[in-house]
């Protein structure tokens, strides 16, 4: 198990108060997880000692920046359990991932009415593209339906594989519903179909082990800034063979082997899709983030996460007034997306920020998500390594405040 | 509690004075919030003199964008819609008696946008209006 008490010493921002006698009791952390001070310090050393551009310079500090931004990716494919570093690419986050996906491998391999199965759960970052695509080159889009307990409805996903998709893209665990999804189904059924598949790990990658290879996903996205790391670095795993035959995304420095006035070769992989100067000390946090969450185990987190998720549903589920969303704590990660009756959850959010704590009014990013259940938006509280039972009862307290006032 | 929620918002969030349609009506605008789903209609009947005879405003939302619009209802009736055309956000806030983040600002300046756009005749409320 973990030592919780522990763990929330490694994070500088647990000191702060949010007014003088009130602690900060963070429920957000499937919009941004808090950063240990490992992370913080990685970024902070990277800047004051070894500060250059990479693969360019001969320099001392060229090199040194050049070997740290690749030791990262050397340890983020192994948190992923990826066959090689060079099929781990750099991006800025989980949505350009998709957009790297949906502009470079979409636009070489799909044709007007061709059918990409997406899901009622998605987070805009995996509509809002294939929707461009769709406009632009006349695909089709199909969806998997969420059934009523917040389950996506897989016989009705087999009976869209009978119309021989291209690709499925959908989301390992939903930011709303807290769902996780049998990924490896979902795969194996796709490709039985022939079809490609993405997975958007974004919600996923930060709280279970996820392992690439045994999943079998052509492709895999997610956000350094999710799992204790930095903002403004990501990554999309590829299968190699895809990534290979992929024409380059962004053009640019680093990702070219050779340049003449009217042509150029594209760099090998992982920088034929690296356009430019990336984010170098991001890569540098997010090496020690993956650090940080190994050496406490995926497993004793994911298992942390479940106790505080099966504790939180049943306290707030005693509140009269207050409906959760989403399926039993079985098939959910840390996500409690909820609404009091008679009362906004914008007020809700905004009334419990009084005493400290932080939880997400709105619809999420999963506006399609939220017309299907009626419901303009929720309030969403959800929990990480560092969150306690105490902050649940506090979140509880805090729900019955609400109540009082609009009472 | 905080200022925020102070008695007099919660008063007119739970009991509004001034919530409904008008039919007929002279001016009738409604706009939403896309970030938190607030919507707010607006309409209103002007007299001879060019002054609001009536104005009543519908929609759901939280406590700040609905309370803001029935505040703002009280406030235009017997106004010149001339005078109406002026207002601006601090009015709001003055209406209100709070300070407001940049988020929640969204939700309390919803009904004047939607207000303003409905007397200027224009076809898509812009934020530039509540500035």
């Amino acid at each position: 198990m973990l030592d919780v008490n522990e763990i929330r010493k490694d994070f500088p921002i647990f000191q702060r108060e949010t007014k003088p006698g009130t602690r900060l009791i963070y429920l957000d952390s499937t919009a941004t997880s808090q950063k240990p001070l490992l992370v913080i310090e990685a970024m902070d050393a990277y800047y004051r000692r070894s500060n250059a551009n990479i693969h360019r310079g001969v320099h001392m500090l060229a090199e040194e920046a050049t070997s740290l931004y690749e030791e990262a990716r050397v340890k983020i494919a192994r948190f992923i359990n990826a066959p090689s570093a060079h099929q781990v690419i750099y991006t800025r986050n989980t949505t350009e991932s998709i957009n790297l996906v949906a502009y470079s491998w979409a636009r070489a391999n799909l044709k007007s009415g061709d059918l990409v199965i997406l899901t009622e759960m998605e987070h805009h970052s995996n509509l809002v593209p294939w929707q461009i695509l769709q406009a632009e080159r006349g695909i089709e889009l199909g969806f998997i339906p969420v059934t009523e307990d917040g389950l996506l409805d897989l016989d009705e996903y087999k009976t869209l594989l009978s119309r021989g998709p291209k690709l499925v893209s959908f989301t390992h665990m939903s930011n709303v519903l807290g769902t996780i999804n049998p990924a490896a189904e979902i795969i194996r059924l796709a490709h039985e179909a022939g079809a490609v598949t993405l997975v958007d790990a974004a919600q996923s990658v930060p709280h279970l082990k996820v392992d690439v290879q045994a999943l079998g996903t052509d492709f895999l996205a997610f956000s350094a800034h999710k799992m204790c790391g930095p903002t403004g670095i990501g990554v999309l795993y590829g299968k190699m063979e895809l990534l290979e035959a992929m024409p380059p995304f962004l053009g640019g420095g680093d990702m070219i082997k050779e340049v003449k006035l009217r042509s150029f070769r594209t760099n090998a992989l992982p920088y034929k899709f690296e356009a430019g100067t990336p984010a170098i000390a991001e890569a540098v946090g997010f090496g020690a983030a993956v650090d940080y969450l190994s050496s406490l185990g995926m497993d004793a987190i994911a298992a942390h996460e479940h106790e505080i998720t099966e504790y939180a549903l049943e306290r707030l589920e005693e509140i009269p007034g207050v409906n959760v969303f989403g399926p039993s704590a079985q098939h959910k990660g840390g996500v409690a997306a909820f609404t009091l009756d008679g009362v906004h959850p914008h007020d809700v959010a905004q009334i419990l920020d009084q005493d400290g704590i932080a939880v997400r009014a709105g619809h999420h990013c999963a506006q399609p998500l939220h017309e299907k259940f009626g419901l303009p938006a929720t309030s969403r509280a959800s929990f990480y390594l560092y969150n306690t039972k105490e902050e649940v009862d506090l979140l509880v307290s805090g729900i019955y405040k609400v109540k009082e006032l609009f009472g | 509690m905080d200022d925020l929620y102070r008695e007099v918002i919660i008063e007119h969030y739970k009991h509004p004075g001034y919530r409904g349609h008008l039919d007929p009506h002279d001016v009738q605008f409604a706009d939403s919030n896309p970030l938190c789903g607030d919507h707010i209609e607006i309409t209103l009947r002007t007299d001879h003199q060019g002054h609001v005879a009536d104005a009543r405003f519908d929609g759901r939302g939280c406590a700040i964008s609905q309370a803001s619009a029935d505040l703002l209802m009280e406030a235009i009736i017997g106004k010149p819609i001339e005078e109406i055309k002026q207002l601006n956000r601090q009015d709001i806030l003055d209406m209100l008696g709070i300070d407001l983040g940049p988020v929640r600002l969204k939700c309390a300046l919803l009904s004047l946008k939607v207000l303003k756009a409905g007397v200027y005749g224009l076809g898509e409320a812009s934020d530039s209006l509540v500035e």
